[in-house]
């Protein structure tokens, strides 16, 4: 598997003329991204801030060589978008639209699975970041990363980047941060995150952010004692999170007394990765990882 | 969003679910006429958002309608306690008043999202009544699953499947076969999160009812379903996080006393746990959202207040895309407004960082920046120990 953005990657923006798409896509290419076109169905043949809208994603693809596209549309309409681009050959479709309903996401992730040449990240996620390849895609701010050496996959956002600063200060460095969103239903995964670091040439070392809530960070756990060569920190979020409650996320729950931070810290620890107690501990316990 | 049990059952009823007859009320004289309608004896039932209702006392048998009435006159307005309300209970406003009928076996049906396979999946048991975590915790094999696909819903062959796992043949496997797939449609149309049967009821004659009914929903899913959202019932919600929702704010009440204000929810969660890392103990839950300006967190900081416990408050945000001056004139601006009290320990990161701090020392307010999450935490837990 090679990487999943690299230089050669060509954007088009779903959503490209609601605020918030307009104002990521241009952050996106003020970090070097090459946003090539947006999709409004109904504004083709307008611009945005000099990039070419259409009505489909096929003319995108066709007309300005898209291959990535980054889904702002609003829940509603999102999984929809999300087909439209697989359907239109996008081999990275990251969604950042927040309260898809799940319904609406198991039928996308049925269309997905047969178009194997489309992978998903998120939806209700911060997107992806290579700082070494200056591409962007996302809602993340640009200027905390350096290109360096940890891979970084999460399900939080805002605590991405608290992992970020941290390797940013010490020095290290990002190869490719991944938000893989905070919704129970979701396209990439934590294992796939970690097969691509695995043969990563720029990644040394892992960081994985989880949180409360499904078994993701369990069948992850399995996966990296079983196949990850490279040392792994994690930082489980939701220690202190009461049961039953849904903690902002919608898949961050306690169900049944299942999906607890404890578990999640047994099965990581056991699988021989090192687990910071404290979110402010993850680039200190890295650099342990890296030296020890 | 939870929903009563009579909801619920309206719910179910539309598509085939069948339920034993009832009518709910408020009133207790009403009680009499629904039970003599419902043939002099029922079942009388409170209606809250929680289980172990009849444990607490919430659901009696009335074998005359004067039963039922001096059933209902008890149970409403009564302030039940179960495992689910937590030691300070629920009034009850509404009961639901049901014909009693003849229980021969008593079953357990749920369907939930199976997250590890994208997919729902219906769960039945033999131990009906039983609560579905501790059959799970006991005896895992006596819970047999089948996964489903929502485009096709529950096929003959799932529902047979699990109607055998039932031990039910007959008529009344028929019966619950249709059951089952009523169940699986409601599920997948309403954009349900959960819908449980505890206990399904086989009655002596064969019959297939849903004794109990419990349904959540899909909160990003209810735009599609106005008269489920009408269900809303406030009564059963924390005030506080009602009035926290009106605002966009993601709030959830705690029993501790260090009031948190963060971006997003995985940091929100994760500034609990730091809280209580270093000693503390988190006052609530509370994600101002992606994109805080200055009104969120004046909004999110009275309602932070609110809880009379809060003996400090820490706010951390990781400005990404906002940057930190703003949020520092956001913060500056809700305490003056405020009149804040209780010290605020402020950890910002991201864009104009510097300019933010400068802007909060120089407001002559009582408010102490901080670096760090861990620094946060250790000042904010300071500054509890020096209120109390």
């Amino acid at each position: 598997m090679s990487a999943w953005i690299s230089t050669e990657t060509r954007v088009v923006v779903q959503g490209l003329t609601g605020r918030e798409g307009k104002f990521h896509a241009l952050a996106c290419r003020d970090y070097g991204t090459k946003v090539v076109a947006g999709v409004t169905p109904g504004k083709g043949g307008t611009t945005v801030e000099g990039i070419p809208v259409f009505n489909t994603v096929a003319e995108a693809v066709q007309q300005a060589g898209a291959n990535t596209a980054m889904v702002f549309v609003p829940p509603p309409a999102c999984a929809d978008a999300i087909m439209e681009a697989a359907d239109a050959g996008i081999g990275l479709i990251v969604a950042i639209t927040e309260g898809i309903p799940v319904n609406d996401m198991i039928r996308a992730k049925a269309f997905l699975a047969t178009k194997p040449g489309s992978r998903l990240i998120g939806p209700n996620c911060p997107g992806i970041i290579r700082p070494s390849a200056k591409v962007k895609i996302g809602i993340m701010p640009g200027r905390i990363h350096r290109a360096g050496k940890v891979g970084i996959v999460s399900r939080s956002g805002t605590l991405t980047y608290e992992a970020v600063g941290q390797t940013t200060a010490l020095g290290l460095g990002q190869s490719t941060c991944i938000g893989i969103g905070g919704d129970p239903v979701n396209g990439t995964n934590f294992i796939d995150a970690l097969t691509l670091f695995a043969d990563d040439p720029e990644t040394e070392a892992v960081i994985l952010i989880g949180e409360i809530g499904g078994s993701a960070e369990e069948e992850a756990a399995e996966w990296i004692r079983a196949n990850l060569k490279k040392p792994v920190v994690s930082f489980i979020a939701g220690r202190t999170a009461p049961p039953g409650r849904r903690m902002g996320h919608a898949g961050a729950i306690i169900s049944g007394g299942k999906g607890t931070a404890t578990e999640k810290v047994a099965a990581l620890r056991a699988a021989g990765v090192r687990v910071a107690d404290s979110p402010a501990l993850l680039g200190a316990t890295l650099k342990e990882a890296l030296e020890g | 969003m939870k929903v009563h049990e009579y909801q619920a059952k309206e719910v179910l009823r539309q598509f085939g679910v069948t339920t034993p007859r009832g009518k709910v009320t408020s009133d207790p004289e009403e009680a009499r006429a629904i039970a003599q309608e419902l043939g002099g004896r029922a079942v009388v039932k409170a209606q809250i958002h929680a289980g172990g209702r009849g444990k607490g006392g919430g659901v009696k048998l009335a074998k005359t309608p004067d039963e039922a009435v001096e059933h209902a006159r008890k149970i409403l307005g009564m302030n039940l306690v179960t495992h689910q309300t937590g030691p300070e209970g629920r009034i009850v406003k509404k009961i639901l008043i049901e014909e009693a009928l003849d229980i021969a076996r008593e079953l357990y049906i749920g369907v939930v999202l199976d997250r590890a396979i994208g997919k729902p999946v219906m769960m039945v048991s033999k131990q009906g009544g039983m609560e579905i975590e501790v059959v799970a915790a006991n005896d895992p094999s006596a819970i047999v699953k089948e996964p489903f696909d929502p485009a096709w819903g529950l096929e003959g062959f799932q529902a047979r499947k699990l109607a055998y796992a039932l031990d039910l043949s007959g008529d009344t496997h028929k019966k619950a076969v249709k059951f089952l797939q009523a169940l699986a449609k409601a599920y997948v149309e309403t954009d349900a999160s959960l819908a449980e049967i505890n206990p399904l009821l086989i009655t002596g004659q064969g019959d297939v009812l849903a004794l109990d009914a419990k349904m959540n929903f899909d909160d990003n899913g209810l735009f599609r379903h106005p008269a489920i959202q009408a269900y809303r019932d406030l009564d059963e919600e924390d005030p506080l996080e009602v009035e926290a929702s009106k605002f966009g704010l993601n709030y959830i009440k705690l029993d501790g006393n260090v009031g948190c204000m963060v971006n997003g929810a995985g940091l929100a969660m994760a500034t609990m746990d730091i809280i209580q890392y270093v000693g503390g103990q988190p006052a609530n839950f509370l994600d101002v959202g992606g994109g805080a300006n200055e009104e969120q967190v004046k909004n999110a900081m009275r309602i932070i207040l609110s809880d009379k416990n809060v003996k400090a408050v820490l706010i951390n945000i990781f400005g990404g895309i906002m940057r930190c001056d703003i949020i520092a004139n956001g913060v500056v601006n809700a305490v003056k407004e405020i009149g804040i009290t209780v010290p605020v320990v402020v950890r910002l990161e991201g864009t104009n960082v510097e300019e933010g701090k400068e802007i909060l020392r120089h407001s002559g307010l009582a408010v102490i920046p901080a670096d760090g999450m861990k620094d946060a935490a250790e000042k904010v837990i300071a500054a509890v120990g020096k209120a109390a």
